[in-house]
């Protein structure tokens, strides 16, 4: 029944021992590991409130067998940054009101974070399609979106 | 319980030789689902013990192209936002639309062609669109290779012509010159399991209309009556159809639908819709109207 295995959580390795196999990486992350930021609402992949980097691609943690992660480089919200300097994603956030009761935001910073990575200057539709795998239940999302055009902003600004 | 990371072919196929059983993870997006509500057991009682996973196969994650056959090749672990991306995207729209139309983008990171055929929902975007354009499935074990008809791998509900110990290692597909679009109506945009979808390919070499129903079977559904109707109705030369024709389609496709009851729909919504559906493709791939000349073919020109 069990098999120790370890991973790589932002650039740390965890030992994960004891453990069912059938875990998926939210819970081993939570529960195992100690690691908070992702959030569990739905563990169907419909919510992405438990959104991470794995090997750079953004997915739900939910849906990542956490055994078969071996070998992969995750990165958390706790990865982004040193605790009190947040990212210049956390930041804006911050700036336009565009967190409420919190529980969607580490998701949706994991999930803007991959947005502007590869795409640093978004139109309004296509924020709303590459964050419309985050559900958010108090914001309604104009703060959002204007968050994530605060960034494309700046970063422009400090290319330039 | 065991999970078997596999990184090759050869160490994946060794791993299902050994547990025939197996409960193949690709990424993850269905099986992790049942994991996690319970409804899929492992490792306690007759369910499977081992996990072999498949998704950091390298072979299984590229695609290829042969221009002199015509043909394109898609391993099965080729994600929907990977189909979404030029030049994949260019050679198969119609993949690239359903693909783009998948759960969200954490979901299309993750999602597998491959995932998608193993599963076979019939609600599956990727499958009407392999289906209305002849796609062959390959699957390969510690045994051998074998091919089969993507409409013959698909058999019902969630149930395919997989043999135990055999392992989905890709989708050849023709490439088709002619329009070719994907359509799907759920309850939103993002984020939705198909109430009812159609494929349609418009083949001018072939002079062949093909289409595809999704979420009004047990499984992917062809519709060879109004395929032939269509396809006979059609003016090839100019990209052309007449306003009854397009309408005795949908009615066909109508007819050909069995749709059920469900959490997600009714039957009758469902019936409906992919009729609509089916007049909405022949439109966009035949846009001039035979009979008041009316339309811009340049505008769906590909």
């Amino acid at each position: 029944m069990n098999q120790f295995y370890t991973l790589t959580v932002n650039g740390f390795d965890h030992e994960v021992a004891d453990a069912w196999l059938g875990e998926n990486l939210l819970f081993v992350l939570r529960e195992r590991l100690g690691l908070i930021a992702a959030k569990g609402a739905c563990e169907q992949g419909e919510c992405g409130s438990c959104s991470v980097m794995v090997d750079d691609r953004l997915v739900c943690s939910c849906l990542v067998l956490a055994a078969s992660a071996v070998g992969t480089s995750i990165l958390t919200v706790e990865g982004l940054s040193n605790p009190g300097a947040p990212t210049d994603v956390q930041q804006a956030y911050v700036d336009a009101g565009a967190v409420q009761c919190g529980f969607c935001t580490p998701g949706l910073i994991m999930a803007t974070h991959h947005l502007l990575d590869r795409n640093p200057d978004p139109s309004e539709m296509e924020i709303r399609e590459e964050l419309s795998g985050n559900i958010c239940r108090c914001t309604g999302y104009g703060r959002i979106i204007e968050a994530v055009q605060q960034v494309a902003v700046a970063r422009r600004e400090v290319r330039s | 319980m065991s999970v078997i990371v596999a990184f090759t072919l050869d160490e994946a196929l060794a791993a299902l030789a050994a547990h025939p059983d197996a409960l193949i993870l690709s990424g993850g997006t269905d099986l992790l689902v049942e994991i996690n509500e319970g409804h899929r057991k492992i490792g306690s009682g007759d369910a499977p013990q081992t996990v072999v996973a498949v998704d950091r196969v390298a072979e299984l994650r590229s695609w290829t192209v042969d221009h002199e056959r015509q043909m394109v090749q898609i391993g099965a672990g080729v994600t929907y936002s990977e189909m979404m991306e030029e030049p994949l995207a260019g050679l198969i729209p119609a993949l690239a639309e359903a693909a783009r139309t998948v759960g969200s983008p954490q979901i299309r990171n993750a999602g597998t062609l491959g995932g998608n055929l193993g599963t076979c929902s019939p609600a599956g975007d990727g499958l009407p669109v392999l289906s209305a354009l002849g796609a062959v499935v390959h699957l390969v074990s510690a045994n051998g290779r074998r091919e089969l008809a993507v409409d013959e791998f698909m058999v019902g509900v969630k149930r395919t012509a997989r043999e135990p110990g055999e392992l989905i290692s890709g989708v050849s597909i023709p490439i088709v010159t002619g329009w070719q679009g994907y359509s799907k109506v759920g309850v939103r945009n993002a984020m939705v399991i198909a109430t009812a979808s159609a494929a349609l390919v418009a083949d001018f070499e072939a002079r062949r209309v093909r289409i595809a129903l999704g979420s009004v079977g047990p499984t992917v559904l062809r519709c060879p009556e109004a395929e032939s109707m269509l396809s006979a109705a059609v003016d090839w030369d100019h990209s052309a159809v007449d306003a009854g024709s397009v309408q005795e389609f949908g009615r066909l496709v109508t007819q050909t639908s069995r749709p059920i009851d469900d959490h997600r729909s009714t039957a009758q919504y469902r019936r409906h819709s992919v009729g609509v559906m089916a007049q909405r493709l022949a439109r966009r791939a035949f846009p001039v109207d035979l009979n008041s000349g009316v339309g811009h073919p340049e505008e769906n020109a590909r």
